[in-house]
């Protein structure tokens, strides 16, 4: 096991080097640098601004320097924000952005689990087609559709939620559900067909044969085997969270990374957005790898490889 | 079920692959839904903008944002443009950049996986290898990145979106192309001395047309949400050219005081949008070679 993990973060050294280097070649080929929008600055001014950011230098050598910070943790002073070096940036609106994926990731299991498990209890009743119609509407609503209109039933019509910020706790309620509620939809798809698929195994059988409780079924036997697919979808899942994030933080004016990194790419911050980058890769690299892991831990026949 | 089986087994022995999927593409009724609402909306989009007298950039301050009515079917918005009209064209870069993008993704996905999983052996582990590294980011960070340098016009954009899209078509086709190279046909292809890109032509891609197929149409929905998102954070299409996320973006604005401004391009989207994958599901059924 531990030689897998090892195996893994390896494997996860050279994807993490090949981000950081395209990701620089794109942004040092970027037409206009930071300062463009900036008005006419004096020459001398501009050659001082860009020694002081290296950018004076040859490509190589701001490439070298870029990958010897880099492996101090170091990400360099954002262009746009002065004073501000961009680990500090992260390390400040980061944690806005995981509580926000976080609390959406319970919601999708939350809600999504049940429903696909009472659906597949249901099988070829009416119940589970309506439960299933709920499940692809919700796939069908992407965050930026269904995020306006829930503030336009929770907050402007019956006024339950601040419509913007996040101070309060219950301001966390409607950026969770509109993140999450797409995730909850496809978990539900999982949840179902997975269910399904153990409820036709031999054991199961022989459960009902021995006269257990249907509830002590589920719980015991089908759900364990269900939860296989769901929890490998995580990975994935994540991915898209972050990219939701992008989506939601816009709409309820969250001060999270994901509206740093738009308005970054949107100002041509260049050493902000590889970062940015660079640390949603990881994030993503370290995740996956943890799924990784309780996979193995859920599945016996892989613990002891 | 049963029925749909016993009628493909009786036509097998008489119609070729493309026929008898065909054929289980029309037994689909959600397929056939969503085959009916795309048409549908996409024929709403190209035409009708002939057939309506308001134009999408025609102002009128007097006039204000107005609600639905007989003269603007889906209203105006605060600047008195019809918003109809505005949905309709809308749809037309959202679908366009849509099908435009997976087009690129296809020229580049298909050779590329093709050749890779075809050669094998180092070729095949090092351009694969590339393929898994920018696969670790979510696409939508990778357009990003992509428009940051290339600016946010929209064939850029298109350009763009296709240029992360072509990464999953690569790494299905080369799992086909890869299984393919190893049947009894084309090892008698290459000892007769057929060259590599004729075995590639007529042998190797004549068979993966069904996955390639399937993958495309669920391409298309996924580029559609891609550009929608970006043009919805600012980063896609610009005003005054509209696309469905700019609308939505725009709606969400003043959902408050003008609804009308943000169901209608709402809904027009997430209908494709529905329409689409149900049409990509209802073709993986169909071409699923395990059914014939």
């Amino acid at each position: 096991m531990f030689n897998h993990i090892a195996r893994r973060l390896l494997h996860a050294l050279p994807t993490l080097w090949l981000v950081a280097t395209l990701t620089f070649i794109l942004l040092r080929l970027a037409p206009g640098g930071p300062f463009d929008s900036e008005k006419q600055v004096h020459p001398t001014v501009r050659a001082q601004i860009e020694a002081h950011y290296g950018l004076d230098q040859p490509i190589y050598r701001q490439y070298l320097r870029f990958i010897g910070n880099l492996l101090q943790g170091d990400l360099g002073p954002s262009y746009k924000y002065e004073g501000w070096n961009v680990q500090e940036i992260i390390a400040q609106s980061a944690p806005v952005s995981l509580e926000l994926g976080a609390l959406a990731l319970v919601v999708a299991i939350v809600v999504g689990m049940p429903l696909g498990v009472l659906a597949s209890l249901r099988h070829h009743r009416p119940a589970e087609s309506i439960l299933m119609g709920i499940a692809m509407l919700g796939i069908c609503l992407p965050a930026f559709v269904l995020g306006p209109l829930l503030l336009l039933v929770f907050s402007s019509s019956l006024d339950w939620f601040n419509p913007l910020g996040w101070n309060y706790p219950s301001d966390r309620v409607l950026p969770a559900f509109t993140l999450g509620l797409f995730y909850a939809a496809y978990i539900a798809r999982l949840a179902r067909s997975g269910m399904l698929d153990v409820m036709q195994h031999e054991y199961i059988r022989t459960a009902r044969a021995k006269g257990l409780k249907e509830s002590v079924i589920v719980c015991r036997h089908t759900l364990r085997t269900a939860l296989y697919p769901v929890v490998a979808y995580i990975g994935p899942a994540v991915a898209g969270l972050i990219s939701g994030s992008f989506v939601v933080e816009t709409i309820f004016f969250i001060p999270g990374l994901g509206q740093f990194f738009v308005n970054s790419a949107f100002n041509r911050d260049y050493s902000m957005v590889v970062g940015t980058a660079l640390f949603y890769a990881l994030l993503i690299i370290l995740f996956n790898l943890l799924v990784d892991i309780i996979q193995m831990w859920m599945n016996p026949r892989t613990r002891n490889d | 079920m049963i029925k749909q089986k016993k009628v493909a087994a009786a036509n097998s022995a008489a119609t070729s692959l493309g026929q008898d999927a065909w054929q289980r593409l029309c037994q689909n009724r959600m397929a056939q839904i969503g085959g009916s609402i795309f048409i549908l909306i996409s024929l709403l989009c190209l035409i009708g903008p002939f057939f309506v007298s308001n134009t999408y950039d025609a102002t009128n301050l007097a006039y204000g944002a107005q609600a639905p009515s007989a003269e603007h079917w889906f209203g105006t918005d605060d600047l008195g443009r019809d918003v109809f009209i505005r949905t309709l064209l809308g749809g037309r870069i959202s679908i366009g950049v849509g099908f435009a993008a997976t087009v690129v993704a296809l020229l580049i996905g298909v050779p590329y996986g093709a050749i890779a999983g075809y050669a094998g052996g180092r070729t095949e582990a090092l351009s694969m290898r590339f393929v898994d590294a920018i696969y670790a980011l979510p696409f939508t960070i990778i357009v990003i990145l992509l428009t940051t340098w290339l600016g946010r016009s929209i064939v850029l954009l298109f350009l763009a979106i296709g240029a992360v899209e072509w990464l999953t078509m690569a790494r299905i086709v080369r799992g086909q192309s890869k299984a393919l190279r190893k049947q009894t046909y084309v090892e008698a292809a290459m000892i007769n001395g057929v060259p590599h890109h004729r075995i590639l032509l007529r042998h190797i891609l004549p068979n993966m047309l069904g996955p390639i197929i399937v993958y495309t149409t669920l391409t298309i929905p996924a580029v559609i949400l891609l550009e929608s998102i970006l043009s919805f954070v600012g980063l896609g299409v610009q005003p005054p050219m509209s696309s469905w996320g700019i609308l939505i973006n725009e709606g969400a604005m003043k959902m408050d005081i003008y609804p009308w401004l943000l169901i209608f391009p709402a809904l027009f989207f997430s209908l494709t949008i529905f329409a689409l994958n149900f049409i990509g599901d209802g073709l993986r059924d169909a071409l699923d070679p395990k059914e014939s």
